[in-house]
């Protein structure tokens, strides 16, 4: 560790602090010196925990998994910025290189009504796991494996799905939206399968079923601002909510599945 | 039944019937623009278009009821729409960014639809048939008279930048409801709302200008 002082820099957090889900909640002013610039945020966070213990205080709670950017559980709103001011990366992937001596960084949980916070800057994500299971299944034969090739995918198709897949879930796109729209999650979700040739059978009870579960977990509704796309750590485009838009009015107005 | 309640009332069903009504207006307004360029032809040519829409008899009343009930969709659904999306987020964010995406047009959208809400009702007062006597003067005279009062002219200037910035967000955004966005075209669709909404906001907006300094 360099103690020179050249990779090191003094901050101070203004981190929300919320007991539990009935709790107010409040701004904590936490001085955090000597910041190694080549840490990530999440470690800079675990520094922070670290002298907090120490001190016999309650550390902040947040949630992270793998630390690499491809798992979905880390996130909260930084500078008001969801993942922080680093374009296409999860919060785990942002290093405090990104911030200057003397920086203030605001940092708060996802808020909507839809994700509850549970402690500090960790909300309950769990809407997001009911749109999925919403969603169903998508069926597929049994018995011996059917030839590789024996439904032909498009190169183009393939990685537009792809695309659409490499949802993490994080949920940014709901903590972005000013109307707390879970819009461009649920697009990603309806598109990967919807691309596919797997997914035709239950494509449009799908898509009507994952949109009615949205709405009924109070997200917001899409007014196209494209904020999500800007924040998503994956990119994921707002061409997929106009593909789920599609996908609901054939499934609403030319399927028989409502 | 049930399909259409169903499809029309989720979240993308409302927004369905907000892309159909607000495209409907700017196909309105694309009419609306092009008969009121007739003042820059004269008096005789404005109330020659006039009479000619007067002639139109029981059609112009159908075509108004249908305006009303386009309008009232379009109002309702809007602040429905509005009073979720607020609802969304009880807890408001301390630091407010924005990362991109977010426009001046999108960020005030049910604000400049309530604000020209509050005008098509001022702007029927001022002259429309069922509050202007139009048997004695012609509709020349009494638009020309209106925009001798500069508060007037303030008012409709104003109004008209208003609907140019919902046109500007309102117009691609209902292609993407539409589920209209692909690479492709979506670049020459945003120019296209960008023009149309320049075409609205000097179309009308220089009218007023027009009639109170030079004509």
């Amino acid at each position: 560790m360099t103690t020179t002082g050249e990779h090191t820099i003094n901050i101070t957090l203004k981190v929300w602090r919320q007991k539990g889900p009935q709790d107010k909640g409040r701004f904590e002013t936490i001085p955090v010196q000597n910041v190694e610039t080549h840490e990530s945020f999440l470690e800079m966070l675990d520094q922070v925990n670290e002298k907090l213990t120490h001190e016999g205080k309650d550390p902040i709670a947040f949630d992270n998994d793998c630390r690499e950017g491809i798992c979905g559980m880390c996130g909260c709103v930084v500078d008001g910025i969801a993942h922080g001011p680093q374009k296409a990366m999860t919060l785990c992937q942002l290093h405090m290189r990104k911030f200057n001596d003397g920086d203030v960084i605001a940092i708060e949980p996802w808020r909507a009504r839809a994700f509850k916070v549970i402690k500090d800057l960790m909300v309950d994500r769990s809407p997001l796991d009911k749109i999925i299971q919403a969603g169903g299944y998508v069926s597929v034969n049994t018995g011996s494996p059917q030839d590789a090739n024996a439904l032909p995918v498009p190169m183009e198709v393939a990685e537009k799905a792809m695309d659409a897949a490499a949802c993490i879930g994080c949920g940014a796109c709901v903590a972005a939206c000013p109307n707390a729209s879970a819009m461009l999650f649920v697009s990603a979700k309806v598109s990967q399968l919807a691309l596919l040739p797997q997914g035709q059978p239950e494509a449009a009870q799908r898509a009507i079923a994952m949109v009615n579960t949205m709405d009924d977990l109070l997200f917001g509704n899409c007014s196209n601002h494209r904020v999500c796309e800007a924040v998503c750590p994956k990119e994921i485009s707002i061409v997929n909510i106009a593909r789920l838009n599609r996908e609901f009015m054939k499934a609403g107005f030319a399927s028989e599945a409502v | 039944m049930k399909w259409l309640t169903a499809t029309l009332g989720s979240s993308i069903g409302k927004k369905l019937m907000m892309a159909a009504t607000g495209l409907s207006f700017i196909g309105f307004l694309v009419v609306h623009l092009a008969g009121n360029l007739s003042i820059y032809a004269g008096a005789d040519a404005f109330n020659s278009y006039a009479e000619h829409l007067h002639a139109l008899g029981p059609l112009l009343g159908v075509a108004e009821l249908g305006l009303l009930g386009l309008f009232l969709t379009h109002v309702l659904a809007g602040l429905i729409l509005f009073w979720q999306n607020f609802q969304a987020r009880p807890n408001r964010y301390a630091v407010n960014r924005n990362p991109g995406g977010k426009t001046i047009g999108s960020a005030t959208m049910p604000y400049t639809g309530l604000l020209i809400l509050l005008f098509i009702i001022f702007h029927l007062t001022n002259f429309s048939r069922f509050f202007v006597d139009q048997g004695g003067t012609t509709i020349y005279q009494i638009v020309s008279t209106s925009f001798q009062n500069p508060v007037y002219v303030g008012l409709y200037v104003l109004a008209m930048i208003i609907v140019a910035l919902h046109v500007s967000h309102g117009f691609w955004s209902l292609f993407q409801t539409f589920g209209l966005n692909h690479p492709k075209y979506m670049p020459a669709i945003n120019a296209g709302g960008l023009i149309l909404s320049l075409v609205f906001g000097l179309g009308f907006g220089f009218l007023p200008i027009y009639l109170s300094f030079i004509a």
